[in-house]
């Protein structure tokens, strides 16, 4: 049995290969539940012969939209099953027929090899596979993105460091992720993220001056001043609010994901979460669930290796998040997490299968995380300095995907000098008029709790009011009433 | 604040039918000192209403007769309910609520159901039932059982534009949603800067029910009611559920609708016209002069019934149903202290942290002038719920106890 697992791995990703040669990929807004599977026969076509060539045991029913499950009490039929059987007789237990056989073989903890991981652009930023079209538009806006995240994050960072704001999370080794993530979705792809995702917002037009806005909590911040920095959210963006629970959000996206369904709107969930995150409880059931319930949503995890300080030999056992998919009967991949061009065409195809196909897509992006978990965390203590330096020099996603675009003659050093001081200016002027900006009234402490204020809110602003009155002196003064 | 608690031993051991040793009745412990303790409960009891009779079904529906009897007669809620002369209908509590989940579902197509076996299986207690079938069985899903995972699920759907009403198979369960429901139910919308909205329904049965054993036999609005951001009703007749289920799936904020296990086979005749209730008002059952009775769900029949014995002995209780537990009626219930300044709370939650406590607090610190009497609450034991069917009786507080504890307040 651990043969036919193996192989029944390498023609996924053999499969997933090579639909990403075919750039004319395209869906058309096939979420209405009346379409059926015509317009997949172009990748249809594909599929039959990767088959032929593979002998897969993907599944090749035909892929079919379908809003009544009536049938799920039918048993499966699963074709095409490999296995070694000394003796061919099937018993139809509930879910589906099995066969026998009559070795007794325990299926491996552990493959013998790692799945391998997707790229297209080796370290030195030259392309190894070719077939990729991202145009000079996308390349050059990606690039500069992931520029300014880099530089907004070393920004606020210091400024934390300065006593000016009073917590920070930087995403730096993450970038690539973010940001070619967010280029490969559309504006109406719902994001659900965990905490280490500003680049998606920065992508979809949060400006600076918001984002310092947030992290001050002041008048101008989206959230009044209600949550923490970098708890960042839009609904104007289509980026839910960052909560700090771990992994609450993956159910929150499969439920997302089930209001675009019903909707039949051409647009599917998008959630991020880590190594770490994957261990929690709402991991396991939202990929249940997002299998069960057909739900278009992709499950984005940012493997970096750390969860502050565990390790992920002391988080799991199992190879990475990416085999986890099939256990949950999710299509996944395992992709280079700081190759933008891998990750863009990987997220893009991704999301054609969530949406034209009606499932969710697991995307395990393999990475490290090179700055400290927190402001609070200083992770020299726990890992080496120069297995950091290495990941933020050598392995420098931003860096590798600058080479590649300069030699396509795209970017220039001069480009480079005057993104980097732009948008170090504007971060500073952001941050000081962020600082000197009102704190949000203390009326916003007691709206949004419900729709409306109700009594027993109002008296206890009230009683508040007045407590400070007669204590003038144990409040702030700068404190706008 | 004297309380009167319920020994092991107390009141309620009419549960023994036949052999009643009144003598083993009155070695109950109370904090008052009392001069006599008079022993009215053989008599109270032995109209067959609470009994261990485990052959069930029968002795039951007798006895839920009896209940009806006496709380939709006294009701004199006056919103609109049954003043008209037409005839309306008559339904079980279930079904009401069906009826009410079904009216939404029409009016607006946003509204969906999930929750475990609420599609073709038409829910554990049949609220869902014939629904799959209507609107398909992506607008009333079933999930897997994974109870943090499908409010979660809800809570995202909610905030996308959708309005899912989440089951729990037994409030009991939704334990495992606690995370959700506290942490992210209740806070998006304050923390998302009022961006996002959660207008999600969550709701089941709960409460002591026949033997059902101790994890399924849980109170959970003890433990909701600190979480900020949500809003708690109960309720209590075929009426109040369908108003209160229409009311909750149209506010914009997320409501945990509280059922009774004991409760969805109430019989009651309601309007043909449509009616919500309002979410925050509580339900007058049977005006009176002497002392406030408080209580909400299935001890509101203990009370009607405990009412009964009190109106035969010259007693004038009113009895108001709070039905709405997160905010309470101040209003309604204020009104009724300054009348009557007494007050009795009568609670299947436990003594410690429960509905009975906060609202003993809420009423002293609003209205304690108007008190002549310290407050009394009943509630169950700080125990888990006993499987064997008398101690179970005795955890849940028994129109004797009531009887007594208003005359008590009274003296």
């Amino acid at each position: 049995m651990a043969v036919c697992v193996r192989q029944s791995r390498n023609s996924i990703i053999n499969h997933v290969k090579a639909k990403m040669g075919l750039l004319g990929l395209t869906c058309l807004s096939s979420s209405m539940p009346s379409l059926n599977n015509d317009h997949r026969t172009l990748s249809a076509a594909s599929l039959a012969k990767d088959l032929r060539n593979q002998n897969s045991v993907l599944e090749n029913k035909p892929i079919l939209y379908r809003t009544r499950r009536f049938d799920s009490t039918k048993p499966h039929q699963r074709s095409g099953v490999q296995s070694n059987v000394a003796n061919s007789q099937f018993l139809d237990f509930p879910g589906g027929k099995v066969a026998f056989t009559s070795e007794m073989r325990f299926i491996s903890e552990s493959p013998k090899e790692r799945i391998p991981c997707y790229r297209v652009l080796d370290d030195d930023g030259q392309l190894i596979e070719g077939g990729i079209n991202v145009g000079k538009e996308i390349a050059v806006k990606m690039y500069s993105d992931m520029a300014t995240l880099q530089t907004m994050d070393t920004i606020f960072y210091d400024a934390q460091r300065q006593g000016r704001i009073s917590f920070y999370l930087t995403t730096i080794g993450e970038e690539a992720i973010n940001i070619a993530s967010a280029a490969a979705l559309t504006i109406d792809d719902f994001v659900v993220p965990q905490y280490r995702e500003p680049g998606v917002l920065l992508w979809r037009g949060f400006t600076l001056e918001q984002f310092a806005n947030q992290c001050f909590s002041n008048r101008g911040d989206d959230c009044r001043g209600r949550q923490m920095p970098i708890h960042y959210g839009s609904k104007k963006l289509n980026y839910l609010t960052v909560a700090s629970t771990i992994a609450s959000q993956l159910p929150h996206a499969v439920g997302v994901a089930y209001s675009l369904k019903m909707d039949g709107k051409d647009a599917c969930a998008v959630t991020y979460f880590g190594d770490g995150g994957s261990s929690e409880g709402d991991f396991h059931a939202a990929l249940n669930f997002a299998a069960v319930t057909e739900a278009p949503v992709l499950f984005i995890c940012r493997n970096n290796g750390w969860a502050i300080s565990t390790p992920t030999s002391d988080q799991f056992r199992s190879d990475g998040i990416v085999v986890r998919g099939e256990a949950y009967g999710v299509r996944s991949i395992r992709v280079d997490g700081n190759d933008t061009l891998a990750l863009y065409s990987a997220v893009r195809t991704a999301r054609e299968m969530a949406i034209c196909e009606q499932r969710p897509i697991l995307i395990e992006a393999m990475t490290y995380r090179v700055g400290h978990h927190s402001t609070s965390d200083d992770s020299t203590k726990y890992r080496p300095v120069d297995e950091i330096e290495l990941w933020r020099s050598a392995r420098d996603p931003i860096t590798r995907f600058r080479k590649w675009i300069e030699s396509n003659g795209w970017w220039s050093s001069e480009a480079e000098s005057e993104l980097r001081s732009n948008v170090r200016k504007q971060l500073l002027d952001a941050i000081q008029v962020a600082e000197r900006t009102e704190k949000p009234p203390l009326v916003d402490m007691f709206t949004d709790v419900y729709d409306a204020v109700p009594s027993n809110l109002s008296e206890q602003e009230k009683w508040l009011r007045e407590t400070i009155k007669i204590h003038p002196q144990d409040y702030p003064s700068d404190f706008p009433l | 604040m004297a309380t009167i608690f319920q020994g092991l031993r107390g009141g309620a051991a009419a549960a023994l039918t036949n052999s009643i040793d009144s003598k083993k009745l009155l070695s109950r412990s109370t904090r008052r000192s009392l001069s006599e303790r008079k022993v009215s409960f053989p008599v109270v009891r032995s109209d067959g209403s609470v009994n261990l009779n485990p052959g069930g079904s029968n002795a039951r529906a007798r006895r839920v007769d009896q209940l009806i009897t006496n709380a939709v007669a006294t009701k004199a809620d006056s919103s609109a309910a049954s003043s008209t002369s037409k005839p309306g209908h008559e339904l079980l509590l279930f079904e009401a609520l069906r009826e009410g989940l079904e009216e939404e579902m029409d009016r607006d197509p946003h509204v969906c159901v999930m929750g475990e076996d609420v599609g073709h299986y038409g829910g554990s207690y049949k609220v869902t039932r014939g629904l799959a079938v209507k609107y398909g069985d992506l607008r009333v899903l079933d999930t897997p059982i994974a109870e943090n995972s499908f409010t979660g699920m809800g809570i995202g759907a909610a905030m996308t534009g959708l309005r899912p009403i989440v089951e729990g198979m037994n409030m009991g369960f939704l334990l495992l949603a606690f995370n959700q429901i506290s942490n992210n139910c209740g806070m998006l919308h304050y923390t998302s800067g009022g961006q996002f909205t959660i207008p999600v329904v969550i709701r089941g049965p709960g409460g002591v029910g026949r033997q059902l054993g101790a994890e399924h036999s849980q109170r959970l609005e003890s433990y909701f009611q600190s979480i900020p951001g949500i809003q708690m009703v109960a309720c209590s007749t075929p009426y109040n559920a369908k108003g209160l289920m229409k009311a909750a799936i149209r506010s914009e904020n997320p409501v945990i609708l509280f059922e009774h296990v004991l409760l969805y086979n109430l019989k009651e005749r309601i309007p043909d016209e449509e009616y919500i209730c309002n979410l925050e008002e509580a339900e007058m059952v049977r005006p009176g002069e002497h002392v406030t009775i408080l209580t909400y769900s299935r001890m509101r029949y203990h009370v009607m019934q405990a009412a009964k014995t009190l109106v035969n002995k010259g007693y004038d209780p009113e009895v108001i149903d709070i039905r709405s537990l997160k905010p309470f009626d101040l209003h309604m219930i204020g009104n009724s202290v300054k009348k009557t300044h007494r007050v009795l709370i009568v609670e299947e939650c436990m003594r410690t942290g429960g509905i009975g406590a906060s609202l003993t607090a809420a009423i002293t610190e609003n209205f304690h002038d108007y008190l002549d009497a310290p407050i009394v609450c009943l509630s169950s034991q700080d125990v888990p719920t006993p499987y064997a069917g008398t101690l179970e009786e005795w955890t849940v507080v028994q129109p004797a106890q009531i009887v007594t504890a208003v005359e008590q307040l009274c003296q």
